[in-house]
């Protein structure tokens, strides 16, 4: 059996890999909202910027942009992150770049008639789309929102490669001491990334439940067009 | 609208213009508006006076709709010039000339016009007093306790009190479309459009909304455009009526007369058409 200590360790390599998931995905999310909406602009530069953004940061592998944040700023501009800073970074952008995607099918997928209805009330540009448009967008987005911060969390098992003490970082080290069996070591592991994985997933639910009122959810926006 | 951009207004009277009794209150000069191939106004012009009734009618696809849209700022017409209350609408006037008017000037002249639509595009996410007040509070900078109070009154006016906290999902289609009505007149507009508003109701949901169109008609001053199907309600309140087709006028007049003596056989055979279904 695991010893207090050995628990303890895993725990707050847990709490690293909570760290890294959650500031992951304050980035991530800021960037997708700002990149969805930036991608259906009347502004063609700022449309074709997201697009090169989105393909860049999605087809670079995750793993190849912990190490050039990581390793490379440093020496190309002199830019020193810490192992959390270069995680969250290089997560953050690389679920931006996914989560734009998701962000503006959800903004196409809201009827047409909501925003010349947000027109006919004379609602500025910018009040259309945070009144009229995102709030009913967003219910779109949070189960596929679920899904990738969930990729996410996993993927930040990657800061353990940058010397990031995290959940796998520490289970590493407690087989390299072989100070328990594997099996203990992993199970307890796989325990507790599946319970933060669980987390995410009850939250989000909660989120969308919050999003949802007043919206068909699950069966569509039955309440936007007749 | 790039080949009429300098143009002077046709009367040759100075841009944005002060408003007068004796200006109609919406101006169409010249306004064309094609979707490809398809010309839906061709070259239209014609005028609304303050206070006027006017209902457009003419077969699906002749364009009426589109006269309300461009109205509204849903779609910008190709050319022509648009003055509502003796103000350009697409135009305005900078160092001399007539030019496209800013984001700015458009908002600021389109506050004067709301819409009613067919399918009611009520805010799903929203409660139906959320409907009402989102416009007032945001858009015309009223305190959040006065639009509630002033959404009330509306409700009641339409006549769906204690609805409040309702959200849209709950509502049956005439219900929808009472709200949709409130929160136009929310926006305290000089004109109101009305798009075929009962065109997607239930044959029995239909007779509440028109009993609150024809409370407006009948008591209020506001300048109302409507495109409708509903024949015997076109003659009951219409000040005027206008027969549209192919982009363009085919006939005018007063109700009686439109309805009972067309002059045109383009009308005949078209309220032929519609009559005998009613």
């Amino acid at each position: 059996m695991l010893s207090t200590g050995q628990l303890q360790q895993l725990f707050s390599g847990a709490w690293i890999t909570i760290q890294v998931t959650a500031y992951s995905a304050v980035i991530g999310t800021l960037i997708a909202l700002v990149g969805g909406v930036a991608s259906l602009s009347g502004s063609r530069l700022l449309r074709w910027f997201t697009r090169v953004y989105v393909e860049i940061f999605r087809g670079v592998s995750a793993i190849i942009l912990l190490f050039w944040v990581y390793f490379t700023l440093p020496q190309l501009f002199g830019i020193f992150l810490t192992p959390l800073q270069a995680g969250m970074l290089a997560l953050g952008t690389n679920m931006g770049a996914y989560g734009s995607e998701i962000a503006r099918g959800a903004i196409q997928a809201i009827p047409k008639g909501q925003t010349e209805a947000a027109i006919a009330i004379n609602l500025s540009p910018f009040h259309r789309l945070r009144h009229v448009v995102l709030p009913q967008a967003v219910v779109l987005m949070l189960p596929p929102f679920g899904n990738l911060l969930i990729e996410v969390m996993k993927a930040s098992a990657l800061v353990s490669l940058i010397d990031l003490s995290d959940l796998t970082e520490r289970a590493q080290n407690l087989r390299t001491l072989r100070a328990a069996t594997s099996l203990e070591i992993f199970t307890a592991v796989l325990v507790l990334y599946f319970l933060i994985s669980a987390s995410i997933t009850l939250g989000v639910r909660a989120l969308e439940r919050r999003f949802g009122r007043g919206l068909d959810v699950g069966g569509g926006l039955g309440g936007a067009v007749k | 609208m790039a080949t009429r951009e300098n143009e002077p207004t046709s009367d040759g009277e100075s841009a944005g213009g002060r408003p007068s009794p004796e200006r109609p209150m919406v101006r169409f000069d010249s306004v064309t508006k094609a979707f490809g191939d398809n010309v839906v106004l061709d070259g239209l012009d014609f005028e609304v006076a303050a206070g006027e009734k006017l209902v457009i009618i003419g077969p699906s696809g002749s364009g009426k709709t589109t006269i309300l849209r461009v109205l509204m700022t849903l779609e910008r017409p190709d050319s022509g010039m648009i003055e509502v209350g003796g103000e350009h609408l697409y135009h305005e006037e900078r160092g001399g000339k007539l030019v496209k008017a800013s984001e700015k000037h458009v908002r600021r002249v389109r506050g004067k016009i709301s819409m009613v639509f067919q399918h009611f595009f009520l805010f799903p996410h929203k409660t139906v007093l959320e409907n009402i007040t989102l416009g007032p509070v945001k858009a015309l900078g009223v305190p959040k306790d006065e639009a509630r109070e002033r959404a009330c009154k509306l409700l009641e006016l339409v006549g769906m009190e204690g609805k409040h906290d309702q959200y849209p999902a709950s509502l049956s289609g005439g219900q929808k479309q009472r709200v949709a009505i409130a929160r136009a007149l929310a926006m305290q507009p000089k004109v109101m459009l009305f798009d075929e508003v009962t065109s997607a109701l239930d044959p029995e949901l239909v007779g509440e909304v028109l009993g609150v169109l024809r409370d407006l008609a009948l008591n209020t001053d506001m300048t109302m455009l409507l495109v409708t199907h509903e024949m015997g309600f076109a003659k009951e309140i219409g000040d005027r009526v206008v027969m549209f087709d192919n982009g363009r006028v085919v006939e005018e007049g007063p109700p009686r007369q439109m309805f009972s003596q067309p002059r045109e056989a383009r009308t005949r055979s078209f309220l032929d058409a519609v009559l005998d279904h009613e």
